[in-house]
């Protein structure tokens, strides 16, 4: 089961930088970041199993920041929102050459 | 028995994450993601990692997700139905280049899998029979307050420096003195 665990791991955090790249919703590229650290929780929690408790302990932490990430990120957004009524991250160039 | 039940959660945590990032608009992709989480909380279980698989609920799929959509909610974004994927090129540069990761992560995950290389840790019986003396929950907090103690109180620092962050950040500029 090892093996199928990782496969699917691999899957969902490709799936999920694939996202990143491909949308343009700050919102949507958002969750497609919190997929890539679920797919990554997976991996641990998989590995956990064969070598080490220890491993549930980083998926702890990992969850925590990512926890602190979505709420820093969300304010990010709304306040970008405020000033540009919209959230699609095409519209933000004011830094971009 | 548990391998039909890997391959359902699986299967239920893939489609998610391609509905997460095919949604058309924020709200169908949060609840596809929902979806995912709730299945990635089922594997959790099949590993015997009750109390990550519990958190998993509760902190993501109850919590963060909730998060989200009050922010959609918020900025009245459910029914943004505007076409925001990148297409042409840019599509087509993302696709190799995530090939290429897939690729890499497959190989070395492919080594990795190997369980007769874990055999000689002997973690699974382990596991299970910290597991079975000290609960679920005890097997996580026996390290956690005793090895990770800095890490932990960390975190705790990281978690209000995060609030005062969002605050501050999302108060409007007219209430500034």
């Amino acid at each position: 089961m090892l093996t199928e665990a990782l496969f699917v791991s691999t899957l969902l955090f490709v799936i999920g930088s694939f996202g990143v790249v491909i949308r343009r919703n700050a919102i949507i590229m958002f969750l497609c970041i919190e997929l890539q650290l679920n797919a990554v929780n997976l991996a641990f929690v998989a590995l956990s199993r064969f070598v080490g408790i220890e491993g549930q302990l980083y998926v702890f932490f990992v969850m925590t920041v990512a926890a602190a990430e979505a709420a820093v990120g969300l304010a990010i957004i709304i306040s970008i929102f405020r000033h540009y009524e919209t959230v699609n991250v095409d519209n933000f160039n004011l830094l971009k050459w | 028995m548990t391998e039909i039940l890997f391959m359902v959660f699986a299967a239920v945590a893939i489609g998610g994450a391609i509905g997460v990032v095919a949604g058309r608009s924020p709200i169908a992709s949060l609840l596809f993601m929902v979806a995912t989480l709730a299945s990635i909380s089922g594997i959790y279980v099949l590993f015997e990692a009750h109390f990550l698989a519990a958190i998993q609920v509760i902190v993501y799929a109850g919590a963060i997700m909730v998060l989200f959509m009050f922010v959609i909610m918020l900025l009245n974004l459910g029914h943004d139905y505007q076409r925001d994927v990148k297409t042409g090129l840019w599509a087509i540069l993302a696709f190799a280049v995530t090939g290429l990761t897939a690729g890499i992560l497959g190989r070395g995950f492919l080594r990795a899998g190997d369980i007769s290389f874990y055999d000689r840790f002997g973690a699974a019986a382990a596991i299970d029979q910290a597991i079975a003396e000290q609960g679920a929950v005890g097997v996580i907090a026996e390290p956690l307050f005793t090895d990770y103690v800095v890490a932990f109180e960390l975190t705790g620092l990281l978690l209000l420096v995060a609030i005062v962050a969002a605050v501050v950040l999302a108060k409007p500029r007219s209430a500034e003195v």
